[in-house]
């Protein structure tokens, strides 16, 4: 087990490695920061010298990934381009509201996908299966953004009952993020989510209802209800687990379409407005950290299951 | 009568109803969408006197701001996600057969070396991985298609893979070893035809992301440019509350085209999976 523990960190390392090198690799192919940042003809050479000089950019590329990547050890991201921010400052204060929208946004999808799940294998073929199935699919379907402007057109300018725009209401920043404003872009993710994985549970608990052993549970006459509710749950809290982990990597990257509808505070926006930018730092910053919160959540999926499923050879 | 294989997957596909209705409306899409040159009214790009003017009966789904006809421009961008959805799907599955063929038949540091880069490539979110490459070349429809070709490609491989490890290890397989048989014989006339139905049907998923991915850079400015026409950057004008709320018609038609095609797209996935795979079928 230690071995195998340790086998998944090395390989884990050696990946995280090599995103380090295509994401600068990217970041340097896009061309150079310093005639974006130039502003046009006003600026004369010798200033975009100094500035490049400061920003370490007239140093060749492997170089200037070395002090990057030395720099980022020592959790240091470097400074915004565009505002000379500190970047994990700027991170730091963005992580709160798409922390905040992602949770609840995973919480919602969760309870609706098993719920919604759990009921469309065990009623299977009847007439709720099939319209939880139909929503599944029109879940997947339907882009993110487009039933963001469904909803605005409905809450927002016909009813008028929700903000289409922000986290708290202008002027009150301090008192921190308010539900009203969560509600649309909240339920936009869910839905997206959510459609995703009903029919991965579903299947998931279709099979478990086949197995042997609730064949069993069923002969020894125990009841419908008994069976489903003591001997096949427990089993498809496996799968949730799993959709908990298949939706990780969304968590930092995944709401950057929705947050920039919606104008939320966060980590997304954040990035958009970085990537339109070309604000390195941020976009690497982002890149980087999404990608080891990826890695790690793989890596205590590996785990976990190795310790829940003995037929998984540590190999 | 013996059933042939083919004549089973059609016989279980027929069951698939969903499946059946959207194989109907996406091969009407499609034709429509062929046919546009022959269908549309008028030019896509051309202007009319009627700005911002509701559906009528001269201009079935109204027209635009600048008075294009938004129905000629609806089958015409139609065209273009399809053409998406279809070459990056086709770029994507060709990279991943490759590579998952390689990596699985091979095995070893050709492998390792597969298995690590596919890590990689999952290991970015994939809508910013997308984000950043639209953002750093020249916007395009070319360039969509080959973006998302390239990044689509691993959930390909590391199907392909597995698919390959255990079918190497079946009887036939190793018959034709032991008869003498060469490595490319082997790879490519003994174990592709057995994964192309899984190949096929993840495919489909494939298409139905590019659609919306190609919708989702298109309506961020980032994919197709105007004037071409694109059912991603017709809804991009929806942004503007004027348009959202006044003139719904602009981007209620080319939503809906969207869902519609997606949909069709993902149930018949769903159909394939359970034609082509009898276990899975609902039992």
């Amino acid at each position: 087990m230690a071995r195998y523990i340790v086998k998944r960190l090395l390989i884990a390392l050696i990946v995280l490695f090599g995103i380090t090198v295509i994401d600068f690799g990217i970041m340097t192919l896009a061309g150079n920061p310093i005639e974006i940042l130039s502003g046009g003809p006003r600026i004369s050479e010798e200033l975009l010298a100094i500035r490049a000089q400061n920003l370490g950019l007239n140093q060749p590329i492997p170089i200037q990934y070395l002090n990057w990547l030395k720099a980022t050890l020592k959790g240091d991201f470097g400074y915004s381009y565009k505002n000379y921010q500190p970047v994990s400052e700027m991170i730091g204060s963005h992580l709160g509201p798409t922390l905040v929208l992602m949770g609840s946004a995973l919480v919602l999808s969760l309870i609706i996908a098993s719920v919604a799940g759990i009921y469309s294998a065990v009623h299977q073929n009847s007439g709720g299966d099939y319209a939880i199935v139909s929503f599944a699919f029109l879940g997947q379907s339907i882009p993110g953004f487009l039933l963001a402007m469904i909803l605005i057109y409905i809450f927002t300018v016909k009813l008028g009952l929700l903000p289409s725009s922000g986290a708290w209401t202008l002027g009150a920043e301090g008192r921190g993020i308010e539900l009203k404003y969560l509600i649309m872009p909240m339920i936009v993710l869910a839905f997206e989510m959510s459609g995703r994985n009903i029919r991965y549970i579903r299947s998931s608990v279709l099979e478990i209802l086949n197995k042997d052993y609730l064949r069993t549970a069923r002969a020894k006459g125990i009841g419908r209800f008994m069976v489903i509710y003591k001997h096949a749950l427990r089993n498809a809290l496996i799968p949730i687990v799993t959709v908990i982990g298949m939706e990780l990597p969304g968590l930092f990257g995944g709401a950057v379409i929705v947050e920039e509808v919606f104008s939320w505070p966060g980590l997304g926006l954040m990035t958009m407005n970085a990537i339109l930018a070309r604000d390195y730092p941020v976009i690497m910053a982002m890149c980087l950290l999404s990608a080891v919160v990826v890695l790690l959540g793989n890596l205590i999926v590996d785990i976990v299951y190795a310790f829940v499923d003995p037929t998984v050879r540590f190999d | 009568m013996h059933e042939s294989y083919l004549g089973s997957v059609i016989r279980r596909f027929k069951y698939h109803k969903a499946g059946v209705v959207s194989l109907v409306i996406l091969s009407l899409i499609v034709l429509a969408a062929l046919l546009a040159p022959v269908l549309a009214p008028y030019d896509p790009n051309a202007i009319n006197p009627e700005f911002s003017a509701a559906p009528s009966v001269k201009h079935i789904l109204g027209t635009d701001q600048i008075g294009r006809d938004l129905f000629s421009r609806l089958l015409y961008g139609t065209r273009v996600s399809l053409l998406v959805g279809f070459l990056s799907t086709l770029i994507a599955t060709f990279i991943g057969v490759l590579l998952g063929l390689i990596a699985g038949y091979f095995g070893g540091a050709a492998d390792m070396i597969i298995m690590r880069c596919t890590d990689m490539v999952m290991s970015f979110p994939y809508i910013l991985l997308i984000l950043v490459a639209g953002a750093i070349f020249e916007p395009g429809m070319w360039n969509i298609i080959l973006i998302l070709g390239f990044i689509d490609w691993p959930g390909i491989a590391r199907l392909v893979r597995g698919n390959v490890l255990s079918i190497k290890e079946k009887d036939f397989v190793h018959a034709s070893r032991i008869g003498g048989m060469s490595r490319t014989y082997i790879l490519f006339s003994d174990i592709l035809p057995n994964t192309i139905a899984p190949i096929l049907v993840f495919a489909t998923s494939v298409m139905a992301i590019s659609i919306l991915d190609e919708a989702a850079l298109s309506f961020l400015g980032m994919g197709v440019q105007p004037p071409a026409a694109s059912l991603g950057n017709m809804l991009n004008g929806a942004q503007s509350i004027t348009v959202l709320t006044k003139l719904p018609w602009l981007w209620i038609s080319p939503g809906a085209v969207i869902v519609l095609l997606v949909v069709c797209v993902n149930f018949i996935g769903d159909a394939l999976r359970d034609a082509i795979d009898p276990s899975t079928t609902k039992s």
